[in-house]
């Protein structure tokens, strides 16, 4: 059957022999016109004059749009409809698009939006968390607060506390493709748009929304994204819309794409945080009580931060059956890039809060922090046992870390390596080792109940080849191959008799973005529900015909098979379409279970949690902080695995970019509120080297308990929060230049400069 | 308008175009239509574009996006449509990246087939070297190596053999393409304002994210007699637009630390265009080969016109932004004395490859019965210039080779220098590891080896 096979990526061949083709690579058609915006070079205040005409004579320029000329709404938030699509006259960040210029290249477009004379009256801008705080700048009208049990007197009553804050930088996405939109007038006023972007739908509503038109008037198509890891969930808005506005205003195909600075400038990353944190411990490693305080800076505009820093609190157990726990989350507004989604959607840096607290507790108790962190453990699902419910109320029904743990402990030979490490430090002054083990787990689903949908359409014609359509992007992850591979078995027919087509609105409507981790169990499900739809029609149609059972009709090697005998597919097919068989149809699917209050916290946010855990062994250079990741060993639960090869690519990728978070991913602002860290040369993603020398990624095979396509389980975003336990491993070698008294309190992202000051820190200490 | 003449996925053909800075990235995607080699960057920093170029000297491989198209005038150039065969069949790489699962989202694999291939047809095996220039944003690279492990041992096709059909001089208002140091040399008094490009490596981001229109442009390409590397007994002498990957193999067999500096220098594609002499003469002050070279007492060389003259290289550096050079007077080449091997480099950034040194280090201190006899100590990332440990070189001057010197020369660095604080690092930080390369390389001497956390296994 062709689920749980390990095969390559449907596009692989196309990538390797450069035919796949990007938003930028459609051929364009004649007279396409070029797009930049430009941009704010203050962070925050008023435009009291605005010069635009060297921009309209610069060579090439056809048109210049400012918010005046905008044909209908001026908006491309995908929340609070706080984002103008150019500024109305106020200036929020260093970055925000105030006119659109239009011109006959890409090149050309680019300096023209340079040529601006542009006034301001600048306002006081608000930064950082802490001017934030003090300006009472936020979203929503105070802090969200959830609580289970009594926290405050858990934590009063536990034989120890200890207060400490982490802050963790955020992150940018740094997909290969930039982002990327081509719009196409159409006839009666209609629009095309090709767009690199995880959420078809949402950009039809927006282009809708800006032209003035039903969504009926405008089709989406998106073919595949190079990368998108939450990046093109919203932050698309901005160029399709301003594509279609301006093709229509010249009549002209209109294409946009940001160059590596100004995407970087312009568009919003992860959220980064600051975690107060407040424990009550007894002296066994047990967890009473938490109080987390948690503080992110969302930017400028709403975008997606309140669902991220929901999700945040979410995960603020982790793996941990904390029955006291508070948690106020303070979403604050700033004068800098509107953060938005990133793979895990604010649940790494929920957990992260957490991880950190059970290594703080584990050293102040001079323990191995993997004994706290298992004695602090959910209860595993067995049967007939009562599950432990979540600070939000939800049964943990599915907890299979114990196991992980010990069957990761044991393949890693995590015990002695942990001796090892230590007596290596013993004989090494200047270079350390440092290892950890930390656990993951996930929850998966939308936490806005209704995105929990999904729809597909299946075509088979004639010749019995088969046309599949979803709801999903591609954006690397592989979900088309997936969904390809359910639609095969289904049919029982060879994968390459599956056409996968391009994401398009006019095929499947009211998508949710591809996000979440969901893709595949949405999508899948979808598709098989379609395929199942027609299949059941040709079983009838075959037992009617051959005086049997539709139930014994089985589709299988590219056969029917009715009773003792077998037909071709295909002729099976083209009797049925002479007989006057459909052979299309929709699937509809959506995720059972899931109910979700986000004010009071409680419900059951997630049909299923993913499972995991990594260990890693990293090396650090006491006088300049630089490091390395030795070895690293994953167990990661993506049940039972649609598709090995991909899930194993996923947690390979987002553990190095996860670990990329933690260490040497820094974004840095100036005091001007400029991003100073706006292309490669100076914000580092991980390089071919930085992998882990030694890096052994399994799969934890087992099937999800719910029914989910195939029984497996998403694995897009849970394995990125695998890069914590390098981050441990980075405070346990820095313990190891102290003696043992003074808790390393490594914030991240630890890049060598942060090291070595917490290396000092220790050396001062002991 | 020019003519550029060159051999493109194994077709002759001819490029017009209307001004010396159009890049081989834009010409390819926006006039050519050849849309497999990506934008991901526009800057060389993550290699989408790379594309392999053949000349007499070989293949090697360099980013598309700045690679002006009058440097490729007379070569062969392979993009990623041209690394299957004409007929389809798959290079090794391809193959290999297929079966190993080498591609997620797809958008910076053509960069990666054609970095592999070309490392394959070099039979090179140091897979994270020549990758160091390819970012990949999705699969944490394990099943990229693993591909490009899987092809190493399989034979380079057939169709990959390339003829490249030689330049003709382009001259004109606006470019030159002189072939010797002497037409160089002829030109630019006659063009004192003209901008000279040897690799484009920077002056490649001045019209990519700068915009700037240059004006009359020198392409260095054909000079190759500025290209040369000699060593005899007295002296090493780098002719200017030898590449950091020409200069590789010379320099670190007589200073490994050295070479091991050159090895984490940017990226294969950017070694394989950038020149020494392009990296001294921008006078940036975080460029990596001249504090090296400084260390080694190097001797910089200038030519205008028929006039040369020579001068210590840390005398170059004036101040930030301003060098000791006239216009029409270009570097000829650096030298540096023959001498025992006692310099050592440290790169210090984020990243171990493929980054800009927050601070680069290089100590060349001579022991002569257990005294100092000599300390020769320079920075980049120190100051506005690359620029010497003066009161750091008096501490150690004469005296103990011990760590009581060392503990009381570290005074000096904080009087040598005052560096900045900026993305890369803070000063504070700065001032601290730089003096903390000075314990290093006590406690390297004394230890007999390096001390290096690039050295270290699980």
């Amino acid at each position: 059957m062709s689920v749980s096979r390990p095969l390559p990526h449907d596009a692989a061949r196309l990538h390797v022999t450069g035919q796949a083709r990007y938003v930028d690579d459609i051929p364009s058609p004649a007279g396409t016109l070029h797009l930049a915006f430009g941009l704010s070079e203050i962070t925050h205040g008023r435009i009291t004059h605005l010069d635009l005409d060297p921009v309209r004579q610069a060579p090439g320029v056809k048109c210049v749009l400012v918010a005046d000329d905008l044909p209908a709404a001026n908006d491309v938030s995908p929340s609070a409809h706080d984002e103008p699509l150019l500024s109305t006259g106020s200036v929020h960040y260093v970055g925000q698009p105030i006119f659109l210029v239009v011109a006959a290249s890409h090149q050309q477009a680019r300096r023209a939006a340079r040529m601006a004379v542009i006034d301001y009256a600048e306002e006081p801008a608000i930064l950082t968390i802490d001017e934030a705080l003090a300006a009472d700048s936020r979203f929503e009208n105070g802090p969200v607060e959830w609580a289970t049990g009594d926290a405050d007197q858990a934590i009063r009553d536990a034989d120890h506390q200890l207060s400490r804050s982490l802050t963790m930088g955020g992150q940018e996405h740094f997909y290969l493709e930039g982002q990327a939109a081509l719009a196409w007038p159409q006839e009666g006023g209609d629009m095309l748009v090709n767009t690199s972007t995880q959420h078809p739908t949402e950009i039809q509503h927006k282009v809708a929304e800006a032209l003035g038109v039903p969504m009926h008037a405008v089709r989406v198509e998106t073919r595949r994204m190079g990368g998108g890891f939450g990046g093109k969930e919203s932050q698309g808005n901005a160029l399709a819309v301003a594509c279609a506005v301006a093709a229509r205003a010249t009549g002209r195909p209109c294409k946009m794409r940001y160059d590596r600075d100004d995407d970087m400038v312009i568009t919003g990353k992860r959220h980064d945080f600051r975690i107060d944190y407040t424990v009550g411990y007894d002296e066994d490693g047990r967890i009473r009580g938490v109080f987390f305080e948690q503080f992110a800076r969302c930017g400028w505009a709403m975008d997606l931060s309140l669902p991220v820093a929901d999700r945040a609190m979410l995960h603020s157990d982790n793996a941990y059956h904390i029955e006291n726990m508070r948690i106020t989350s303070h979403r604050l507004k700033t004068n800098t890039q509107s953060a938005t989604a990133y793979r895990g959607f604010g649940g790494p840096q929920g957990m992260l809060g957490i991880e950190r607290v059970l290594d703080d507790v584990a050293f102040a108790l001079g323990r191995d922090p993997l004994d706290v962190r298992r004695r602090n453990f959910y209860p595993s699902a067995s049967a007939g046992s009562v599950p432990a419910t979540t600070h939000y109320g939800m049964p943990v029904e599915d907890f299979v870390l114990d196991d992980i743990c010990d069957r990761l402990a044991a393949s890693s030979d995590y015990a002695a390596r942990r001796q090892a490490v230590r007596d290596w430090n013993a004989a090494n002054p200047i270079l350390k080792k440092g290892i950890a083990l930390t656990p993951v787990k996930f929850g998966i689903s939308f936490t806005l109940t209704h995105l929990n949908q999904a729809g597909a359409l299946v075509h088979v014609y004639q010749d019995g080849s088969i046309h599949l359509n979803h709801g999903g992007t591609e954006m690397g992850q592989g979900l088309f191959q997936k969904v390809a591979q359910v639609a095969a078995a289904r049919f029982g027919v060879d994968l390459s008799m599956i056409k996968i087509t391009a994401t398009d609105t006019a095929k499947v409507p009211n998508t949710s973005a591809t996000a979440a981790s969901s893709g595949s169990d949405l999508n899948g499900m979808a598709v098989r529900i379609a395929c199942d739809t027609i299949r059941d029609r040709l079983a009838s149609f075959l037992a009617e015909r051959h005086q049997a059972e539709a139930a014994d009709v089985i589709f299988r090697d590219g056969q029917v098979h009715v009773g003792a005998e077998s037909y071709p597919f295909a002729t099976v097919i083209n009797e049925a379409y002479m007989a006057r068989i459909s052979l299309s149809a929709t699937g509809y699917y959506k995720t059972p279970k899931i109910t979700w209050d986000r004010i009071r916290g409680r419900g059951r946010p997630f049909f299923y949690f993913a499972y995991g855990a990594s260990v890693s062994e990293v090396v650090i250079d006491t006088l300049t902080g630089e490091n390395r990741i030795l070895r690293t060993d994953i167990l990661h639960d993506a049940g039972a695995s649609l598709n090995p090869a991909l899930d194993i690519g996923q947690v390979e990728g987002a553990y190095v970019q996860g670990a990329g978070w933690l260490t040497m991913e820094e974004l840095v602002w100036d005091d001007a509120g400029r991003l100073r860290t706006h292309a490669p040369s100076t914000y580092k993603i991980p390089a071919c080297s930085d992998r882990p020398d030694d890096f052994r990624v399994t799969l934890y095979e087992m099937e999800n308990r719910e029914d989910t396509i195939y029984r497996s389980k998403a694995v897009g975003e849970p394995p990125f929060m695998h890069g914590i336990s390098v981050l441990m491993a980075l405070s346990d070698a820095v313990a190891a230049c102290g003696s043992g008294g003074l808790y390393p309190d490594l914030d991240a992202p630890a890049t060598p400069e942060q090291l070595l000051t917490a290396i000092e820190r220790q050396r001062a200490a002991s | 308008m020019a003519e550029i003449a060159f051999r493109l996925n194994g077709t002759l053909t001819t490029a017009s175009i209307d001004r010396p800075t159009v890049t081989f990235l834009d010409w390819l995607r926006e006039t050519r239509g050849l849309t497999g080699t990506k934008e991901g960057c526009n800057e060389g920093d993550c290699g989408a574009c790379t594309v392999m170029v053949s000349d007499e000297r070989g293949s090697r491989a360099l980013n598309g996006c700045i690679l002006f198209m009058p440097q490729i005038a007379g070569k062969s150039v392979r993009t990623v449509e041209g690394i299957a065969s004409p007929d389809g069949d798959l290079h090794p790489v391809q193959q290999e990246m297929i079966a190993h699962h080498g591609s997620q989202c797809g958008f910076c694999t053509p960069g990666f087939v054609v970095s592999m291939a070309t490392a394959h047809a070099n039979g090179r095996t140091d897979f994270d070297d020549q990758l160091a220039g390819n970012l990949c944003r999705c699969t944490g690279y394990a099943p990229i190596i693993r591909a490009a492990e899987a092809a190493a041992d399989q034979p380079v096709p057939e169709w990959m053999q390339d003829d490249p059909p030689g330049a003709a001089p382009l001259n004109s208002d606006m470019m030159a393409s002189p072939d010797s140091a002497d037409a160089l040399a002829a030109w630019y008094v006659d063009h004192p304002d003209a901008t000279l490009v040897a690799g484009a490596t920077d002056i490649g981001l001045w019209v990519t994210k700068g915009m700037r229109d240059l004006g009359p442009v020198a392409f260095l390409g054909g000079v190759r007699d500025l290209a040369t590397i000699s060593v005899d007994d007295d002296e090493v002498r780098i002719g200017a637009t030898a590449t950091l990957t020409d200069a590789w193999p010379e320099i670190a067999a007589l200073h490994p630390s050295f070479g091991e500096l050159i090895r984490r220098y940017a990226s294969t594609q950017i070694r394989n265009a950038a020149t020494i002499g392009g990296n001294i003469a921008n006078g940036s002050p975080i460029g990596d080969s001249p504090p090296a070279l400084i260390a080694l007492g190097a001797t910089l060389h200038l030519r205008r016109g028929d006039t040369r003259r020579s001068i210590s290289l840390e005398s170059f550096f004036i101040e930030y932004g301003k060098q000791d050079i006239q216009p029409g007077e270009f570097v000829e080449a650096v030298s540096f004395p023959r001498q025992p091997d006692r310099l050592k480099c440290y790169k210090l950034s984020k990243r171990f490859d493929q980054d800009i040194s927050a601070v680069c280090g290089c100590f060349n201190i001579t022991i002569s019965g257990g005294t100092v006899a000599d300390a020769r100590i320079a920075f980049g990332g120190m100051a506005g210039i690359p620029a010497r440990a003066t009161h750091v070189e008096a501490a150690l001057q004469g005296r103990e080779w011990n760590r009581k010197t060392i503990d009381a020369a570290l005074a000096g660095f904080a009087r040598d220098f005052t560096p900045l604080t900026d993305m890369r690092a803070s000063a504070e930080y700065r001032l601290r590891s730089a003096e903390n390369m000075l314990i290093r390389y006590f406690e390297e001497d004394m230890a007999g080896a390096p001390i290096s956390v690039l050295g270290v296994s699980a």
